[in-house]
């Protein structure tokens, strides 16, 4: 049986740095396999969040080899197990403790975003119609299952720590299912503006590469987004008229 | 006591799921303070993985559908040791809940006049399962998690609780640690709502998460509740096999209602080979009626891989031990085979099964439109739970509350697919509504520092083992037993021995150690868990020991027949005053005649 070398950011604060763990490598394992072994074989505190093991729950994001990954997607055999793999927590975020980081800020930014306000419904029985196809574009982004590897790897949160000013690729795909969400009647297009400073984004779609569901995060949502903010806020044509129906 | 953080709350609830999400949002509408504690991230629950569906008889797509069908469907799914009322309810109030869920920013998907469309699944009568592709479950708690933000719920992330307070017999609060700094918190409250989930990881193959540790049933058991059902444990029928990493890996029924179809090694279709007696006017005669049937013709039967999920694992397990299984000890489920049937079969399957199409393409270099799956069983359920009044969801300990698959009644011997995201909306409303009820009837009670005291001085111990055994050693022990002895095929002599085995792993689990500090230290944290784990084991397996039959999803191999003797009564476990185990038969309420009637119409 093949054995491999685990690199591993253990630890807290100033004390932290690699450690390395020797662990065995079978088929079809998966990087978090290997964090379960050496937490049940050498060493039981070794700090990971983890859930469902089956990319749904978002919980296992992790740096492998320097690519924000989730440890549950990621398969021995897709690496070079002759050098060490190296796995780190998310860089974006403040350490808690070796895998561990503290991924609360995510939460607040989400809490400030308007809430879905649906239209009246279509039915007396208090149902809507909606069509598949006008659900299908929302469904796209409803699909994140909140991982924060967009987080992770956006270089205005990762290199220049915007965290106060930019909501980040996860909450502008969050207001895009709102704001193309076949019902909602609310306008968060300022908000995206100013406190979720979109503009910083510059479209290099970094964040659509590591998605580990695959959604179109840049052209999708934060393009369209940016064009509505743009319209909305600095069409010229647009804006005379605004500034004439404010004279009226 | 001073010197723990100190929350105080009208109501507590502990869990993050569906239930415990809906719970919260209840309460918190009845205007009471609540605080919700999850053991993981918000967002992240079990709920999370539920792939094929929500159950409510809308009749969007079948207009013959109503709640009493539904509710005949349940009962019969349960074997009829369902707790009636509950069944009742549910049926009656799913549809609502589903609405709601949309009014609450939930995209399900269509039918062609722009309703929530539905889907068939085993032991539905009619397409019954609300659903978006194969990750409804995401929808839903994504749903519920984004309204319940903003209802002034306090949430306290990534929080354990390890043992509730009692004041003369009532619950007065909860005391807990929180996980990433290790720091020991006591939540006082006035109700406490759990809805804490299963108990998954008891067993070696499963479905469930690492949360899945009993901690609802220990918590409840411990504070003088009563356990019911705990012999009943769902084997899903179809969890990933290969590679070994995977395995337990769920695979949706919603594969076999889109017109999956389950072979043998020798390609045949064995399902067609075994329909038991309640279902024998309810089953297809051949492939091409099953095909009809999942394509929506009214008139056909549903093919036998969508009878229940008790049964189907059963079958599954009984190919693979004559021989007749899968090079790694499974069958093969074929979605593939529709090609013969669609034009575009691969962009459909790939539409209506991405998360299937993803799973199997990354985990396991399996085309799912090109090839089949090999699947087995896997532990996914547990239908037993906390004894709770079927409408107030309130616990035998007054202030209790226990809503979800932490709670026991509504599923009987055998849950149906979709019963239990259904399950979570009806019930966990209910038991947010009567906690806040019966929070503003009640004054906060008193906290017994000494209670308080003793709990953290347990949690505790593990550092003062330093160097004891590894707590995951025990865990992998009491896995592979339980998988073992008390999985899908069940004896007296194994559970004899499992009985036994159990007392040597509590001797090791009292003697478990842990190094390092309090904070994020998993190896600490199951530590605790194991107590948890021991409790809900010994439940299940005292309750299959006194259940001499086989019924629902417990299946004894010295008495493979259901008997009468058995049908009408629940098992209950609880403690006793000598701290060890009692189990007694409680006999089943006689059911009211108008629903007697209901079920004799829908035979």
């Amino acid at each position: 049986m093949a054995q491999a070398t685990f690199r591993i950011w253990k630890g807290q604060g100033d004390s932290a740095g690699f450690k390395d763990f020797v662990t065995d490598a079978t088929v079809g394992m998966v990087v978090l396999d290997a964090v379960h072994q050496i937490q049940a074989e050498s060493d039981p505190t070794l700090a990971c969040r983890w859930n469902c093991k089956a990319g749904k729950c978002g919980s296992c994001s992790a740096e492998i080899n320097g690519n924000p990954r989730l440890m549950c997607m990621t398969r021995l055999d897709q690496l070079d197990l002759t050098v060490p793999v190296i796995i780190e927590p998310m860089k974006s975020f403040p350490h808690v403790r070796d895998l561990v980081t503290d991924v609360s800020w995510n939460f607040r930014v989400k809490k400030a975003i308007k809430p879905f306000k649906p239209r009246k419904p279509d039915a007396p029985d208090g149902t809507w119609r909606i069509q598949q196809q006008d659900v299908e574009r929302v469904q796209e982004f409803r699909k994140c299952i909140e991982c924060f590897l967009c987080q992770d790897v956006c270089h205005v949160l990762r290199d220049h720590h915007k965290h106060p000013e930019f909501a980040g690729p996860r909450h502008f795909v969050y207001t895009a299912a709102l704001e193309m969400h076949p019902l909602d009647t609310e306008n968060r297009l300022g908000q995206m503006k100013d406190a979720g400073g979109i503009g910083y984004c510059n479209i290099t779609k970094c964040c659509t590469k590591v998605c580990p569901e695959h959604i179109t995060i840049t052209d999708n949502a934060i393009i369209p987004l940016k064009e509505r903010v743009t319209d909305e806020y600095y069409d010229p044509i647009t804006r005379f008229f605004k500034i004439f129906k404010t004279n009226q | 006591m001073s010197e723990y953080q100190t929350h105080e709350h009208d109501v507590l609830v502990i869990g993050a799921g569906g239930a415990g999400l809906r719970a919260a949002i209840e309460a918190s509408a009845a205007k009471v303070s609540v605080g919700l504690v999850c053991k993981s991230l918000l967002g992240k629950a079990h709920t999370v993985m539920a792939e094929g569906g929500i159950a409510a008889a809308m009749a969007n797509v079948d207009d013959r559908d109503n709640w009493k069908v539904h509710f005949a469907d349940t009962m019969r799914g349960g074997q009829y040791l369902n707790n009636w009322v509950m069944a009742e309810l549910h049926a009656k109030e799913a549809p609502d809940r589903v609405k709601e869920l949309e009014a609450w920013g939930a995209l399900f998907d269509r039918t062609k006049d722009g309703r929530i469309l539905q889907r068939n699944f085993g032991g539905h009568k009619y397409p019954r399962l609300a659903h978006v592709g194969d990750r409804t479950g995401l929808e839903m708690i994504r749903t519920l998690q984004d309204y319940g933000i903003h209802q002034g719920i306090e949430v306290y992330m990534e929080h354990t609780a390890t043992t509730l307070l009692l004041d003369g017999g009532r619950v007065v609060g909860a005391f807990g640690y929180d996980r990433e700094r290790g720091r020991f918190r006591v939540f006082k409250a006035k109700a406490i709502v759990l809805a804490t989930g299963g108990i998954g990881r008891a067993f070696k193959i499963t479905s469930n998460s690492w949360e899945y540790t009993g901690d609802g049933h220990a918590l409840a058991y411990n504070a003088g509740a009563d356990l019911m059902d705990m012999e009943f444990v769902q084997f899903h029928p179809t969890g990933m096999v290969w590679p070994p990493s995977v395995r337990g890996i769920l695979v949706t029924e919603g594969v076999r209602g889109e017109g999956g179809r389950l072979l043998n090694n020798k390609g045949e279709r064995f399902m067609f080979n075994d329909i038991p007696d309640l279902y024998k006017n309810q089953v297809a005669k051949d492939t091409e009626e099953g095909w009809r049937y999942v394509t929506g013709d009214k008139n056909a039967n549903r093919p036998p891989e969508l009878l229940t999920r008790d049964h189907v694992a059963r079958c599954i397990n009984r190919e693979v031990k004559a021989g007749r299984g899968s090079p790694h000890g499974g069958v093969f489920l074929d979605i593939a085979w529709i090609k013969e049937k669609l034009p575009k079969a691969a962009e459909h399957i790939k539409k209506k099964l991405p998360s299937m199409y993803h799973q199997f393409k990354e985990l396991a270099n399996v085309d799912i439109t090109q090839e089949a799956m090999e699947v087995g069983p896997t532990t996914h359920y547990v239908m037993g739970g906390v004894r709770v009044d079927g409408v107030t969801q309130m616990s035998t300990v007054p202030g209790l509350f226990a809503a979800g698959e932490v709670a026991a009644g509504l599923h009987g011997a055998n849950r149906l697919g979709g019963n239990s995201l259904s399950d979570l909306v009806v019930f966990g409303k209910r038991a947010g509504e009567h906690a806040a009820a019966w929070a503003k009837s009640h004054g906060q009670g008193k906290v017994d520092a000494g209670q308080v005291e003793s709990a953290a001085k347990w949690a505790l111990a593990p550092f003062d083992r330093a160097g004891g055994e590894n707590p995951y050693g025990v865990q992998h022990s009491l896995q592979d037993m339980m998988q073992d002895k008390v999985g899908i095929v069940r004896n007296d002599g194994d559970m004899a021995a499992a009985m036994d085995g159990l007392a040597v792993l509590r001797k090791r689990a009292s003697a478990v150690g842990i190094d390092g500090n309090r904070e994020y230290n998993p190896g600490w944290h199951t530590c605790l868990d194991l107590p948890n784990l021991l409790t809900v084991s010994e439940a299940v397996t005292r309750s299959a020991l006194d259940r001499r039959e086989s019924r629902g999803g417990h299946f004894r191999e010295d008495f493979p027949d259901k008997s009468k003797e058995f049908s009408n009564h629940n098992t209950v476990v609880r403690k006793g005053p000598d701290g060890a185990m009692r189990l007694c038969r409680e006999r089943i309420p006689e059911m009211r005649d108008d629903l007697k009637k209901v079920i004799e119409e829908n035979k």
